[in-house]
């Protein structure tokens, strides 16, 4: 069971209207994999990410989950079956008139899982990310990494083997990018959570990825390990980083 | 009995007659326009359900309800009155079409109120596997709190100033007093009074409103 992919999205085509959002993708990704997905606004990995869940129906292809069809499922069996894909995003979207604790509580809820019981688990989970001491704060209060993490804990309620980021670090400044990245790093080593991340930020791939795609148009252009792509002036991620490496060091660089 | 006396006796009488009118329509304003409004939201084009034909029939039945002026709508249900409280006339009768005549325009507002909802919390609640009633119930009702309570305050005023109109019908209430004894009988006081009163509930129920709209909004 454990040799059968995380996810794997098979031949997967989604049009809106004339547009092609995605165009015939394929992706393995393995159980206890950090997989990146690099692109710009528009290039198709906001869908592509929300396949994963069946949030966006593909038109044509099929999309596996721990060796199950999700494209199969419909209704109940469906939402069920989102308990073992979680999502953070961007702008967080939590609750904003509800507490840290009744925040992660909330897929909980969903399950109608007994109150102690949700109890117990949100102030375990808020203990991992480092929030046991807010438990009773509102978003408001808190600063925009600490919603982060909270977004994360509440990711882990329904305990998912798999983690879809959505820009997770996009909205935060360079230092807590990185403090959300070393926990979603120690998360994936600690409880060998799979990730599928995407992201605009070439720092989220070099970072904690163990393998990433570019994808433009709707297509994969370029997909394999980091290192071995970071080690290539030749690849788009090789040369995207040298590149940027130059600009920061205010050097030309010969391409 | 002198004058001042009765015009007293008469205040309290009508104070608590308006009181009740009130409180039934508000009560009922409430139910019926949590439902019908969020009702409105799921089935709406791009609500988290979309279903045309439960939505359109809704939408068109709530406009026709706001567009139609109180004092017709009040002669209009009079055989849904007579259905419901038996007479046409009086205090409970008086309720009939004070609360067909605020359910729309509350639903509306409601709404308006659980629109104002980040979409991004509704996608976050769709990828934790919510069902639509669990999505409405868990999510957008508690996220619109504070605005569902603005918007049944705003209801709640306009009630108090349909309630003086059902004085026509023999409702009762303070509007009822000032009307009858006020301007047809050109008694100043009992003009005055009822206003001062009315005035004073209106405000009593705004700030009342402000404050749990704030104490309960955390953004």
């Amino acid at each position: 069971m454990d040799s059968s992919p995380s996810i794997r999205l098979s031949g997967v085509t989604k049009r809106f209207g004339d547009l092609v959002a995605l165009d015939d993708v394929s992706l393995d990704v393995a159980p206890g994999e950090i997989f990146g997905i690099l692109g710009r606004s528009g290039a198709g990995k906001s869908t592509l990410l929300r396949t994963a869940n069946l949030l966006t129906r593909p038109d044509v292809g099929t999309v596996e989950v721990a060796g199950r069809d999700l494209t199969a499922l419909r209704g109940r069996e469906l939402r069920e079956a989102r308990s073992q894909t979680a999502m953070i995003f961007q702008h967080f979207n939590l609750l904003s008139n509800r507490n840290a604790e009744s925040n992660v509580a909330l897929p909980l809820r969903f399950r109608g899982t007994k109150r102690a019981e949700r109890r117990e688990r949100a102030r375990s989970l808020l203990d991992l990310v480092g929030l046991a001491d807010k438990a009773k704060a509102y978003p408001g209060q808190l600063s925009g990494g600490q919603r982060q993490r909270l977004a994360i804990a509440r990711a882990l309620a329904s305990g998912p083997d798999v983690l879809l980021s959505d820009e997770a670090t996009s909205a935060l400044d360079t230092d807590t990018t990185d403090e959300i990245l070393d926990l979603l790093a120690r998360l994936n080593r600690d409880l060998g959570l799979t990730v599928l991340l995407i992201t605009h930020e070439l720092e989220v791939i070099t970072r904690i990825c163990h393998r990433a795609a570019v994808m433009e148009s709707g297509r994969f252009v370029e997909i394999g390990n980091v290192p071995e792509l970071l080690a290539d002036p030749e690849s788009r991620l090789g040369g995207q980083a040298r590149r940027l490496a130059a600009r920061l060091l205010g050097e030309e660089v010969s391409r | 009995m002198n004058n001042s006396d009765r015009l007293v006796e008469l205040l309290i009488e009508a104070f608590w007659e308006t009181l009740h009118i009130v409180s039934v329509a508000g009560l009922w304003t409430l139910l019926g326009g949590l439902l019908l409004g969020t009702v409105l939201y799921v089935t709406s084009k791009t609500g988290p359900k979309p279903i045309a034909v439960v939505n359109a029939p809704l939408g068109l039945i709530v406009n026709i309800g706001r567009s139609a002026p109180f004092v017709l709508l009040m002669v209009a249900v009079v055989p849904l009155t007579r259905l419901i409280t038996g007479t046409s006339i009086g205090t409970e009768a008086a309720i009939v079409p004070l609360t067909v005549a605020s359910i729309p325009f509350f639903a509306r507002l409601v709404e308006g109120a659980l629109l104002e909802v980040q979409p991004g919390l509704i996608e976050a609640a769709r990828s934790m596997g919510a069902s639509t009633p669990g999505l409405v119930w868990r999510v957008v009702l508690p996220e619109a709190t504070p605005g569902l309570i603005r918007g049944f305050t705003v209801t709640l005023v306009a009630v108090v100033s349909y309630s003086a109109m059902a004085g026509i019908v023999g409702g009762g209430g303070l509007g009822d007093l000032a009307y009858r004894y006020g301007y047809q009988r050109f008694e100043t006081e009992y003009m005055i009074w009822p206003l001062v009163i009315l005035v004073v509930l209106v405000q009593l129920f705004q700030i009342l409103g402000d404050r749990c709209a704030r104490t309960l909004d955390r953004r």
